[in-house]
């Protein structure tokens, strides 16, 4: 039940501008709120600065209240991805913010591996912080599978009890994680960018774009255990290796014949090895948009990233219109990169393709208009046109050679 | 074979910017639209029941007005719909979504398969259909851009990894969440939309599924939003003004100091 309290409100209007549903409207300085078009989700009840807005739940119980004793529950945990025994490198961009929450919290930071033969990898964790690594090694854990995994997990989840649970927000955790969280009836928050530790209540702050990068919301899961989230890649940063640090590695015993598995993996395809796959990870990148108008004018940005040494990115427009194939797009429904350079030509800068490349270190825009939102984010703004600028600059480095 | 689609009504603004001044959202025309990812779905439905028989049933959960999704679903030529609607539904995060929803499914009873979009464009979680799988205790498959065969009732899937793409057997019943190089959506038919129009809906409530209320909606909700503010840009900006040549001097001056070029 969404209850409004007319005193309180100044009439500031900015529930009516959060308000996902368009539910509510100033009439007379004061806000009124329809009810048949409200979710309830809360957004304005955010927003509200002065309390006039409040959500109850139906019944006067606390909300979700789960008659869960929390106070069993300890410790940070970060689920580790692994590719062909390779560590995902979200893993380690993990371990930096586990480690942070993990000491607010005074408790221990944990990582679960599952996995088969990979013995060094699990051992390097402890010199990104790791105090203690859940390793589960088994040939039949070799490869990615949602039912094993799910099973693994959940089973080692209920028996050490972590208060908090982390992914990275990859394919794999993003399709993994929705189906631990649900056996163990807790709450997740997909997608997070921020992570904190509420010092009064020591509940984690679970910050992500919502609406598509238009607004940020911060989740927490008050009366459910563990808190979980899946968090973007890069944009943690990965931690200071410390070579001598300790850490126990405790080896979770399997059974293969416990587990029925329905789904069978046939085989795994790799594509894209090149550019498009160094994307994520490149310290260069160099973006085109819609100014760019066909494949062949993408020459450009390929050029000038050969010249910087850096990888070809590229915003919605060149992918939807096949200039460019779709692991090369970056924003909200593609890859997030956090380069130490992101040199972007002629694109707008629309919230969806800025989450996936504003916490970027060094942000150069080319676009030729001056009041494009890209250059909110830049750090050195140049007004022009690409088709002067791109090739005046790639002469200017080919000269500089 | 009897497909079950999930969709969402999602809130569509047509050209959602942020102003630039008052960083406030400019949203005109507000309109509600089916979640583009469930069109996918939907049209994934409408393939497997023109090759192979059966029918194609969406459901939604939502507010009354969801039915508008759910006629506009009956006119691609969907079979029959179901609106999962009670005030005890509202506020529901995406656990108390997928408790919903899977009731809904058991319900129906008759279903082969189910098929949702990989996210919905409101929340982007992505988190309801493997959710819901895992209460149907039904194997899933997410992402999927093809389903290659059907055969004695397991499926050969590929879905879409960050490095590549998967080829997985999945027998059935089974959850696939759908992305959009899955197929190309049809337009609808006139026969149909003018069906749609007519056609009953039937409409469950928390009774009719036999939901416990204290796991709907709001109160079986395990996450709470305590803050909504607008994204901060950190503005540090410097032009790099002139003549080209002197933009472009610039900008190598700047990039050299990174160390780059
Ligand atoms: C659900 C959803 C998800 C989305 N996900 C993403 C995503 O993941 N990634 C993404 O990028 N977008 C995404 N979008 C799309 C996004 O909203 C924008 O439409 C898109 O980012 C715009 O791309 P653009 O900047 O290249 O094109 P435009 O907005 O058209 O901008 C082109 C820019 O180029 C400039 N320009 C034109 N010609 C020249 C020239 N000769 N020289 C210099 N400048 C020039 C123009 O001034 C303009 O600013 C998503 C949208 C939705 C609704
Ligand atoms: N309220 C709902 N009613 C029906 N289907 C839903 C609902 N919410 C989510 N879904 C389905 O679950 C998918 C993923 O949604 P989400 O987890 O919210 O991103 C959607 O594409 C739909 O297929």
């Amino acid at each position: 039940m969404i209850l409004f309290d007319p005193e309180k409100c100044t009439g500031c209007g900015s529930c009516v501008d959060i308000c996902p549903t368009d539910a509510i409207e100033l009439i007379n300085e004061k806000a009124v709120i329809n009810e048949d078009e409200c979710q309830l989700c809360g957004s304005c009840e955010a927003a509200c600065e002065t309390g006039a807005i409040t959500i109850e739940s139906e019944e006067s119980e606390e909300k979700g209240d789960s008659g869960v004793d929390l106070s069993q529950y300890r410790g940070v945990w970060i689920i580790a991805e692994q590719r062909k025994g390779c560590m995902a490198p979200v893993v380690y961009q993990l371990m930096g913010k586990g480690r942070e929450l993990a000491d607010t919290l005074d408790v221990p930071l944990a990582v679960v591996v599952i996995g088969f033969d990979m013995r060094d990898q699990v051992e390097s964790l402890a010199g990104y912080g790791a105090d203690t690594v859940y390793y589960v090694n088994h040939s039949d854990c070799a490869d990615f599978n949602d039912e094993l995994y799910t099973d693994i997990l959940v089973d080692i989840i209920n028996k050490y009890k972590p208060e908090i649970v982390l992914s990275g927000a990859t394919a794999i955790g993003r399709s993994l994680i929705p189906g631990v969280a649900t056996r163990l009836e807790t709450g997740l928050t997909a997608d997070c960018t921020q992570l904190e530790i509420d010092p009064e209540k020591n509940l984690l702050l679970q910050t992500r774009p919502a609406y598509g990068g238009h607004i940020m919301a911060t989740i927490v899961c008050p009366n459910h255990r563990p808190q979980m989230a899946t968090v973007r890649p890069n944009v943690m940063k990965k931690p200071q290796v410390n070579p001598d640090a300790p850490c126990e590695i405790v080896e979770i015993p399997f059974d293969p014949n416990v587990y029925s598995i329905r789904t069978k993996l046939v085989e795994h395809i790799c594509e894209g090895e090149g550019e498009g796959a160094l994307l994520s990870d490149a310290d260069i990148v160099v973006a085109g948009g819609r100014a760019l108008k066909n494949s062949e004018n993408f020459e450009l940005i390929q050029t000038l990233a050969g010249l910087l040494g850096g990888a070809v990115g590229a915003s919605r427009p060149p992918v939807d219109s096949e200039w460019m194939p779709y692991r090369y797009q970056i924003g909200q429904t593609g890859k997030t990169v956090c380069p130490k350079l992101y040199i972007a030509c002629g694109i707008s800068g629309a919230v969806q393709h800025l989450v996936g490349m504003e916490s970027s270190e060094v942000i150069v825009a080319i676009n030729k208009d001056r009041s494009a939102p890209i250059f909110e984010v830049a750090t050195y703004g140049i007004e022009g046109d690409i088709y002067e600028i791109l090739p005046a600059l790639i002469k200017r480095l080919k000269e500089l050679r | 074979m009897n497909i079950l689609v999930f969709i969402k009504q999602v809130p569509y603004a047509k050209e959602v910017r942020l102003d630039p001044k008052t960083h406030t959202l400019i949203r005109d025309g507000v309109e509600s639209i089916i979640n583009p990812y469930d069109m996918y779905a939907i049209e994934e439905g409408l393939r497997l029941k023109e090759s192979r028989g059966g029918k194609v049933t969406v459901m939604t959960m939502g507010p009354p007005q969801a039915e508008d999704a759910l006629r506009d679903a009956l006119s691609y030529g969907v079979d029959d719909a179901v609106l999962l609607s009670d005030r005890a539904f509202a506020g529901a995060d995406t656990l108390a979504t997928s408790y919903t929803l899977a009731l809904g499914a058991k319900n129906l009873r008759d279903f082969d398969l189910i098929l949702c979009g990989k996210q919905a464009v409101d929340g982007d979680t992505g988190q309801v259909g493997p959710g819901m799988a895992v209460r149907l205790d039904i194997p899933y498959v997410t992402y999927v851009r093809k389903i290659r065969s059907v055969d004695d009732g397991t499926m050969r899937v590929e879905r879409i990894m960050d490095d590549g793409y998967e080829v997985i057997d999945v027998p059935l019943p089974a959850l696939l969440t759908v992305v959009k190089e899955i197929n190309e959506p049809r337009v609808p038919s006139l026969k149909n939309k003018m069906r749609a129009k007519k056609q009953s809906i039937a409409v469950w409530g928390a009774a009719d599924i036999g939901a416990t209320t204290a796991r709907l909606g709001l109160a079986g909700s395990a996450t709470q939003v305590t803050d909504v503010f607008k994204p901060e840009r950190k503005s540090n900006l410097e032009w790099l003004e002139g003549s080209v040549d002197e933009q472009v001097d610039a900008l190598v001056d700047r990039l050299q100091k990174l160390k780059v070029g």
